[in-house]
């Protein structure tokens, strides 16, 4: 039997330490999303063939992803005054210094690629909305069009980067048993294809991209659960600690939201319902990608809210 | 890292790659780079030696000041008590300093007697109203009337105006509810009472015995030190206490006794030292007397007859006994402080005054040293007062108590109570010490009071003793005000000074001043001829003519070394009627007491209850210190231990047991509530006994942060057992079961 | 010769009486609810037969440091002697930091910035002892040079049996608890 007395009485530290509160996963949701879109829009927008109105607009929700996640990463830092902090170093070491570096690569380039997937007219209609910067906006269309397959490289490079970044930002901190598994970069990765997969899925893309997204999502769910069995069979067999932590998700008190929400609602029940509607068994809807986004957020709020445990 | 921010640069993101250039070398340019050593910058621009009045030890700090404030406080070095080093209480004052619910102006009762509704007036119409007070009471019923409570050096400037007024009922709690059966003890043994701070040489025992004393819990800074050294030197400790405390952490042997039976423990040790040849043979055939009477009367207490009583093994009896005795002289019993547990505490002291004898440890090295006092002189003025033409009235009538060589505090209070003693009380004034958490019984103190004519409250805060009087006058803390020099007795001797280090705040004023004031109201001026603490102290160091200037720039003056043990060339000398340490007490006989310690059984509480058992926090002095936010910080609340195990089994709670940490209430034997408090449950506990810190569940509005936190051991002690030797409250016979906190709420 | 900062906590002297965590709250100018050391009491067995272990503990400046690494902005960083300090003005509050630290020695300042024990580095530079270490009644904390085996701290962890608080975590934490 052992007792422990801490005579400290800090709520933000005792009695168990949860420095990062719904900030952090809605910000490792979004980021992931962002990526997710940047990847799955490029390779869409590459492929030939007729594309719908709204595929050509889409790849413009990765700015717009990340901003809501800069600000909800803005929420969570306390010391706002000195934000701009961040931008005077950057620290190999951290992956937060990573992210916030790459976060402003991912402007420019999703932008450029976002920019690039419009054809004449629709550029043409947007200059027109921006008063004098539509020159800026008719002068990078043009340097985007001449320079498409290379933003392209450029466009699944930094999507890639961004969601594994996603991941990592938690493996490094080894201080956190649930967290420190290398396979928590690629789980992210994947898991930011499949939401933005999903989220590309809700707005009206035809039904050929809307099938390839459906076909990518389900691989990219398959890959996922392959993952995270891999990678709670790999803490459960570790050390004792990583045994604890595997516990957590297993059996203790994030248990039952992880199985329902991630491994139900999140993988098990939107794979079901794809592969139906891929086979024509049931109607097209928005109840997969819905329940795909739902299990994402799920996930990334247990994962960093057990691991802080 | 250049590579990646020359990338970002290629790609064009004209934000990205100007605050890139700004992370490389721009940063020095700007200065942004460096990483200066954080300092907070609290040391004073004065530092002001003083002495500390957050307990009643009287350690020598250093406060810090700075514009004006108090920043931090620090130990004096010089000063033999504290050595450089503090307690948390004593490093926390500046939380007693600035607390938000201090005392601001003088009240006025504006209702009945204890609503706490009072009103804020000048000290001109606050000391006018004490005044008319204590003149109707002497026209009355005579001066004598009048009691001091008075707990602190503060009580001192008081303690001369009852001189000045005729009054010889001064008396404090800290007698007859604390240390009270050990001063009756000693003085019955070795012709000495102990006195504070005790005479220990803990530093250089080879083994410390402590019986019920959780000395590091209970923060004795000096005695802390020195029991901190003596086991960085492997000295070995001997801990009997029903509660793992933190001292029994460190014992060699922690003897888990059963509450109420350590006079058969201390007989069983007395047993084996004799019967084993342990005890110092030469020493007492020199100084002592009755060591047949001792012998004989021992003869059967062996550690199995023991052992059936205290719940202990008789082999951890022996072994111990055996560790005590090989470790002589140098041997120490540890006297304990708090020493009114039940009614025969004058005769459990007595037991251990025998086996200091027994172990040779008086007087000697790692013992009971010789100590005294920096001589210093008194104010001279002409024309002392006259005596008192009645005594004190502290004992009921039939001549009780005789050995209390103290003032009784709740005698005391029944003697306001009319017609319980010679003459009834009929006023109070209160320095410095809340009677109701001091107290037991405390309906019995509330009826005390309101029998009264005339309550005064003299405190910094308002503690629940406020409530109930009916002028409180707010006292400036002690780091506001200069006092008296002191002058304990300790192996070296001192004089300490208190100096303010900032002025009072709000319109509290210092003790000498209240005093001083209400003095001139009452036609008492000419008792007080000087015009201020600082004149009071220079005048009476000048009269020997030692330096104010030296005391006031260091805050202490030593003495010259004294020996202080037999090694030392302090010769073995003992102020009992024999001159001789009285193993065999001839005096108690003549009194019709045991003349050597008797073990009696104890009454058992009514089943499924707990005996209720009381300490202390290292963080907080009786319940003066709960309101200070500061101190609060890593001890907010008490709590009551429970044994985990008796938890699991507790009666009526069988569907679910009590969680840790829930909130319970405590029902004592005669119905009394406690407030709600969290239970501990916890393996560091007999399952027959609770224990909870002392001072908490205080029920003063005015202090914001107490009021209601915890529970008071105070509150359901509703019963005692008096000592019939010396008049102590014997507190823990009290028994208390569990009820859940919601349930009753 | 490098100085290397450290402490050693002798559980056997240490009674737990927080006048370390008091007198570090003063020095230091602490808000309430903060706390750069604080008292850990850690009891094993069964009635009668226990074990009790009083730690005061704070910020093991790792030699190690996962905070350090953690941080984007350079704000947590490797100062004199190897004492690990945050400064407030580099700081964004991300707690990236405080997540990395197995020992939950960092807690956000209401000002924003991340605070932790400094090992009191503005008095070592003037020659005085930590504030902790200062007031100590127990005289169980010693602070010096690990690097200097003359100094008090490297004798005592040179002589005495000892433990660091999780060693599996690889920090190589610079205070050492005297058993």
């Amino acid at each position: 039997m052992t007792e422990l007395d801490v005579a400290r009485h800090n709520p933000l530290l005792d009695p168990r330490l949860q420095a990062w509160g719904w900030e952090i996963p809605v910000y490792l949701f979004l980021g992931g999303m962002a990526a997710g879109v940047m990847i799955l829009a490029t390779l869409l927008l590459a492929r030939p063939g007729a594309r719908s109105p709204a595929l050509r607009w889409l790849p413009f929700a990765a700015p717009g992803l990340v901003t809501l996640g800069m600000l909800a990463l803005f929420l969570d830092v306390e010391h706002k005054l000195y934000v701009w902090r961040f931008y005077l170093a950057f620290r190999w070491s951290s992956p937060m210094s990573w992210g916030a570096w790459i976060l402003l690569l991912v402007y420019p380039v999703s932008l450029l690629v976002a920019l690039a997937s419009l054809d004449g007219a629709q550029a043409g209609w947007l200059a027109s909305r921006l008063g004098r910067a539509g020159r800026l906006v008719e002068a990078a269309w043009a340097m985007a069009q001449r320079h498409a397959a290379g933003l392209r490289v450029a466009s699944l490079a930094t999507g890639a980067g961004l969601g594994l970044y996603t991941g990592v930002l938690l493996s490094t901190l080894a201080a956190r048993a649930l967290w420190s598994s290398a396979l928590l970069g690629p789980i992210f990765l994947v898991s930011g294809l499949s939401t933005g997969a999903a989220l590309l899925m809700l707005f009206p893309v035809n039904s050929e991209e809307r099938h390839l997204l459906a076909r990518w999502d389900l691989w990219a769910i398959g890959t996922e659960a392959i993952l995270l069995l891999l990678f709670l069979v790999g803490l459960a067999s570790g050390t004792a600690t990583g045994q604890a932590a595997a516990g957590l998700l297993l059996g203790g008190p994030y248990a039952t939201a992880f199985w329902l929400l991630v491994v139900g609602a999140g993988l098990a029940l939107p794979a079901l319902l794809e592969l139906l509607e891929g086979r024509r068994l049931l109607r097209v809807t928005p109840a997969a990608p819905a329940l795909v986004l739902v299990g994402g957020l799920a996930l990334r709020f247990i994962l960093v809210s057990a691991g802080q445990t | 890292m250049t590579m990646s921010r020359r990338q970002f640069i290629k790609i064009g993101a004209a934000g990205a790659g100007s605050a890139g250039l700004a992370s490389g070398l721009g940063t020095r340019w700007w200065g942004l780079d460096g990483d200066p050593t954080p300092d907070p910058r609290t040391d004073g621009d004065r530092v002001v030696a003083s002495y500390c009045e957050l307990c009643f030890w009287g350690c020598g700090v250093l406060a810090h000041v700075k514009e004006g404030r108090v920043t931090k406080i620090t130990g004096n070095p010089a000063h033999p008590l504290s050595r450089g080093m503090l307690c948390p209480r004593g490093a926390g004052g500046t939380g007693l300093l600035y607390d938000p619910d201090r005392l601001k102006k003088p009240l006025l009762r504006r209702s009945k007697r204890g609503e706490d509704l009072f009103e804020e007036v000048s000290w001109d119409a606050a000391l006018g109203k004490v005044a008319e007070g204590l003149e109707k009471v002497k026209q009355r019923h005579g001066p004598e009337a009048l009691a001091l409570f008075t707990h602190g050096s503060g009580g001192v400037w008081f303690k001369q105006f009852m001189k000045a007024w005729g009054s010889p009922n001064i008396g404090a709690p800290s007698y007859a509810q604390c240390r009270g059966p050990r001063e009756a003890a000693f003085q019955l043994t070795f012709g000495t009472p102990l006195g504070s701070p005790e005479p220990l040489d803990i530093a250089n025992a080879r083994c410390v015995t402590l019986i019920g004393s959780h000395l590091g819990e209970n923060m004795h800074n000096t005695q802390v030190q020195e029991l901190a050294e003596a086991l960085g030197k492997g000295a070995q400790l001997v801990v009997v206490d029903p509660r793992f405390s933190v001292a029994a952490g460190k014992a060699r042997y922690w003897l888990p006794i059963k509450p109420g039976t350590d006079i058969a423990l201390l007989l069983a040790w007395s047993h084996v030292l004799l019967a084993e040849g342990l005890h110092d043979a030469a020493y007492l055939a020199a100084h002592a007397s009755g060591l047949d009477e001792l012998k004989a009367h021992v003869a059967t207490a062996t550690p199995e007859w023991a052992a059936t009583i205290t719940g202990l093994d008789p082999g951890l009896i022996r072994d111990s006994a055996r560790l005590i005795g090989a470790s002589r002289p140098a041997s120490l019993i540890h006297p304990g402080r708090h020493t009114v547990w039940y009614g025969d505490d004058t005769q459990r002291e007595r037991a251990m005054a025998i086996l200091v004898a027994l172990l040779g440890n008086w007087g000697r090295r790692g013992g009971y040293l010789k100590h005294d006092r920096f001589p210093l002189a008194g104010y001279p003025h002409a024309g002392a007062p006259p005596p008192p033409s009645r005594a004190r009235v502290d004992r009921p009538k039939g001549g009780l108590y005789p050995l209390a060589n103290e003032v009784l505090a709740s005698g005391l209070c029944d003697a306001s109570r009319p017609g319980q003693s010679l003459y009834d009380l009929k006023a109070w004034l209160v320095y410095g010490c809340n009677l109701v958490q001091a107290m037991p019984d405390r309906p019995r103190l509330l009826e005390a009071i309101q029998q009264l004519e005339l309550l005064v409250a003299v405190d910094v805060l308002p503690a629940e003793i406020c409530g109930w009087a009916d002028v409180v006058l707010p006292e400036a803390t002690y780091l506001e005000r200069d006092d008296d020099a002191w002058n304990g007795a300790w192996r070296r001797p001192f004089i300490a000074v208190r100096q303010a280090a900032v002025p009072p705040m709000y319109d509290s004023k210092p003790g000498w001043w209240i005093v001083k004031e209400l003095a001139g109201k009452v036609g008492l001026a000419d008792h007080f001829p000087w015009t201020d603490a600082r004149e009071f102290v220079k005048t009476r160091l000048a009269v020997k003519g030692q330096s104010w200037e030296a005391l006031s720039s260091t805050g202490v003056l030593l003495g010259p070394e004294i020996p202080t043990c037999e090694e030392e060339g302090a010769p073995l000398t003992f102020e009992t009627e024999s001159g001789k340490i009285e193993l065999y007490s001839k005096e108690l006989a003549d009194l019709d007491f045991d003349p050597l310690p008797v073990y009696r059984p104890q009454e058992e509480g009514p089943p499924g209850s707990f005996r209720l058992l009381s300490g202390r926090s290292p963080l907080h002095s009786f319940g003066r210190t709960v309101n200070n936010r500061l101190l609060a910080e890593p001890y907010p609340e008490n709590e009551v231990w429970l044994n985990a195990d008796a938890a699991a089994h507790l009666a009526g709670f069988e569907a679910r047991p009590l969680a840790q940490g829930e909130r319970v209430v405590l029902v004592n034997q005669d119905g009394v509530r406690s407030t709600p408090v969290k239970v501990k449950l916890t393996q560091r506990i007999r399952n027959d006994c609770v224990y909870m810190v002392h001072g908490w569940g205080q029920t003063a509005r005015g202090q914001r942060y107490a009021f209601g936190r915890g529970a008071s051991d105070a509150l359901l002690t509703s019963r005692v057992k008096i000592d019939p030797i010396m008049g102590g409250t014997g507190m823990n016979v009290n028994f208390v079961r569990f009820e859940r906190a919601v349930e009753t709420a | 010769m490098t100085r290397r900062y450290a402490m050693a906590v002798d559980t056997r002297r240490c009674v737990g009486c927080n006048a370390c965590v008091i007198s570090c709250k003063t020095e230091n100018d602490l808000p309430s609810g903060g706390f750069r050391d604080w008292i850990v009491q850690e009891v094993h067995g069964q009635f009668p037969s226990l074990t009790l272990q009083i730690r005061s503990e704070r910020c093991n400046h790792c030699a190690e440091t996962p905070c350090v690494a953690a941080c984007p902005t350079g704000a947590s960083h490797v100062a004199a002697g190897g004492t690990v300090l945050v400064n407030r003005r580099k700081c964004t509050g991300c707690k990236a930091c405080m997540v990395a630290c197995p020992y939950g020695a960092r807690w956000v300042h209401p000002d924003g910035h991340v605070d932790k024990c400094t090992f009191c580095l503005h008095r070592v530079e003037r020659g005085q002892p930590p504030a902790c270490v200062e007031t100590c009644p127990t005289r169980s904390l010693t602070f010096g040079d690990l690097a200097d085996p003359a100094s008090p701290v490297a004798r005592l962890v040179a002589r005495r049996p000892h433990l660091v608080l999780q060693p599996e975590a690889g920090t190589r934490p610079q205070v050492f608890f005297l058993t």
